[in-house]
């Protein structure tokens, strides 16, 4: 698509001044009323809101001032990645209907999307935009309408690119969906911001994995909204595998709507990035509606992960089910900050709520916030939060059995992250998993023959 | 096979062993018995390696070595176990994960080959039954969830398949009812051989009625106080520990 035309060149410029850059690239469906209206919305909210601060109770104990020092350069068209490149994002064992955006645009040319089938539509959402736009209409922009953050609405602001998912009514597909967002250019200081949209219909049932992972080890700002809509009583588990660059920055929001009896898995798995931060909505609005809320993040360096949830329970007879671990190695730091609102109809509410910690250095950092607001009477609630270190009685009792320090250090550290990961239901995913918290954390090669 | 000459241990600058003599031959089984908080369990977790006790006097020979140089999974390697009076819940970490790092581990250190797949399960296998306990017990996370019962019978599971020279069994019977004690015990009897040794500590006779030790020897205020053969036991099963008091005030240990 994009190889035939010569890409635009935009200067960089400073995320505060990036809307000007919009008049520079060609967005799709402009014209229409309604995209119109949503982008110039945003643009407004984007000009009032500015960047969050740490004034700002969300944004607390994250400081996007690293994000907000350096100029980005917007894309009008993805790099130039060949098949032969995408292998090295491959997931051994696991066969995927696998769906690529380069530098935040969609590539058909590296997607596979043509077996899916049974009507079910797998798109760019450029395309899509400017094609049929009556088929996004409904749905796109309706949850990112609250505007937490500059970031968000900044995405919609511009509503470039990304992919739509529509599964209808009582489809099953039995291969996941790998969204694979590559940041692909050698230039430093990019800025993506893909845009996705999930609409799974009535009793219809699947497994999406978001993926963001870069080529080269560069600088660059990948900014993305994903909007799901889970219909009456379907399945979706949701993966987010997030493996941005040491150098990236990664600002994500995950916001999905549940209608009666669907039922929703979150997994969120933070790796790379400089800075990462990860906001999930989610709004059980019909009865029986359940949702599962797992994440992992493993840190070294100078990493700083936010992971940042909301469940709004807003009728009755709703579930939902959060468990979050880190492990923090070396000056990283990690945030959680996790609420729960029992809005005042939604009774016998069940909310689980967990998020535990390991810190294997002395200067690792986290701040644990879990909070619920419960405004009715008949609920079953629990939450918690605990911060600790490797148990000095689970090494000794390791070691009297012949395990060498080092390997009993390990070996505690990989099962403290593992019963998170032991949640996946896609085992090629778990053990793609396992293999790289691994080597990311430790140096022990004979951990792998262990697990 | 041990040889523990005038040791002294404290923890936290307060002595708790003060000047323990001890030989134990191949083969043998010695019971040590004594009142709580008399160091029982201190010796144990000293032979074994615990770091936050501190020898402040005396040595430890273990097969012809300076025990106190080895680190704790040295000694592991060298053939040196401990059941635990406690046994720690390791979450995340299965029985067979455990066995096996623990396993090769040893074979490592004498330089041989790790064991393959399917002689190690086969082996492992063979090892549950002398507890009585069922194969999905392997898949299981080290003790979690475990009762007080299952814990112990892990522990034994664990003496058998690592096959250990020297082992120290740490109050093994505390909080088991009489069935658990006779599968622990018949076990145990079933690990007895020429040239292994074990060192039971415990605080009551009863598990000395079903593991029957070549000797017995009474510990109070951090020092032997008596010592003789199996009818010992006996003698403070009749006559409870009020005894020893007296025996053990300073200057008075034989």
């Amino acid at each position: 698509m994009s190889l035939e035309k010569e890409p635009v060149r935009i200067d960089p410029v400073k995320v505060e001044h990036l809307l000007a850059a919009r008049e520079r690239l060609e967005l799709p469906g402009a014209g229409l009323d309604w995209i119109d209206a949503l982008r110039r919305d945003n643009a407004r909210r984007f000009e009032e809101l500015g960047l969050p601060t740490l004034r700002d109770e969300n944004w607390k104990y994250t400081s996007v001032k690293p994000i907000s020092k350096h100029a980005y350069t917007p894309v009008s068209a993805g790099g130039n990645l060949t098949a032969k490149d995408l292998h090295r994002f491959d997931l051994p064992g696991l066969d995927t209907h696998r769906v690529v955006l380069v530098d935040g645009r969609f590539e058909p040319r590296l997607s596979s999307t043509v077996s899916l089938g049974k009507g079910v539509r797998v798109s760019g959402l450029a395309q899509v935009i400017t094609e049929e736009p009556a088929l996004v209409q409904p749905w796109l922009g309706r949850l990112a309408a609250e505007v937490e953050h500059g970031f968000r609405a900044l995405n919609s602001a511009f509503l470039q690119d990304g992919v739509v998912v529509i599964v209808p009514e009582g489809c099953r597909i039995d291969k996941p969906i790998e969204l694979c967002c590559v940041q692909c250019s050698e230039s430093e200081e990019i800025v993506s911001q893909p845009r996705h949209l999930v609409v799974a219909g009535k009793g219809s049932s699947f497994t999406l994995i978001e993926r963001y992972v870069s080529v080269h080890a560069t600088r660059y700002l990948t900014n993305a909204i994903t909007e799901v809509f889970a219909g009456p009583g379907s399945r979706m588990e949701h993966y987010k595998v997030q493996q941005e660059s040491t150098r990236g920055y990664h600002i994500g929001s995950l916001l999905i709507e549940q209608q009666a009896g669907s039922q929703v898995v979150t997994h969120n798995i933070a790796l790379g990035g400089a800075i990462a931060r990860t906001d999930i909505r989610v709004r059980l609005a019909g009865a029986e509606a359940s949702c599962g809320l797992n994440g992992v993040y493993v840190l070294n360096g100078r990493q700083h992960v936010d992971n940042h949830t909301r469940v709004d329970h807003l009728v009755p007879d709703t579930a939902s089910n959060e468990f979050y671990k880190g492990v923090l190695d070396g000056r990283s730091r990690a945030v959680f900050h996790g609420r729960v609102i029992v809005h005042p109809d939604a009774q016998r509410s069940d909310a689980r709520q967990q998020n535990k910690n390991l810190l294997l250095s002395r200067d690792a950092e986290v701040d644990t916030k879990p909070q619920l607001e419960i405004y009715a009477d008949d609920v079953a609630c629990s939450h918690g939060a605990t911060v600790g270190q490797l148990d000095d009685e689970a090494l000794y009792y390791l070691r009297t059995r012949g395990v060498s320090e080092q390997t009993a250090r390990s070996l505690l550290t990989f099962a403290f992250a593992n019963d998170v990961i032991d949640k996946f239901d896609l085992t090629p995913l778990k053990s793609y998993i396992e293999h790289i918290l691994t080597s990311k954390m430790f140096s022990v090669a004979d951990l792998e023959e262990m697990i | 096979m041990l040889s523990i000459k005038n040791l002294h241990v404290s923890v936290d600058d307060k002595p708790i062993l003060k000047g323990i003599d001890l030989e134990i031959g191949d083969g043998e089984v010695h019971a040590i018995m004594g009142p709580n908080g008399s160091g029982k369990s201190t010796l144990a977790n000293v032979l074994a390696g615990r770091d936050k006790f501190e020898v402040t006097e005396g040595e430890i020979q273990y097969l012809g070595e300076n025990l106190l140089e080895l680190s704790t999974d040295e000694r592991a390697c060298k053939g040196l176990f401990l059941a635990f009076q406690y046994p720690v819940e390791i979450p995340g970490v299965s029985n067979i994960y455990l066995l096996k790092a623990a396993v090769n581990a040893r074979r490592k250190h004498n330089g041989e080959k790790e064991m393959a797949a399917a002689e190690f399960l086969k082996m492992v296998k063979e090892k549950l039954k002398l507890v009585d306990m069922k194969e999905e017990f392997l898949q299981r996370a080290v003790n979690e969830g475990f009762s007080g019962g299952e814990k112990k019978r892990n522990e034994i599971f664990q003496m058998a398949v690592l096959e250990p020279t020297l082992a120290i069994l740490d109050e093994t019977d505390s909080g088991l009812d009489i069935d658990a004690l006779k599968i622990v015990a018949d076990g145990v009897n079933t690990l007895r051989r020429e040239d292994r040794s074990m060192i039971v500590v415990t605080h009551y006779q009863r598990l000395l009625d079903y593991i029957i030790p070549d000797f017995v020897h009474v510990l109070a205020g951090g020092r032997i106080v008596k010592s003789g053969d199996k009818n010992l036991a006996h003698e403070l099963e009749k006559e409870g520990y009020g005894w020893i008091r007296d025996q053990s005030a300073p200057g008075a240990a034989a």
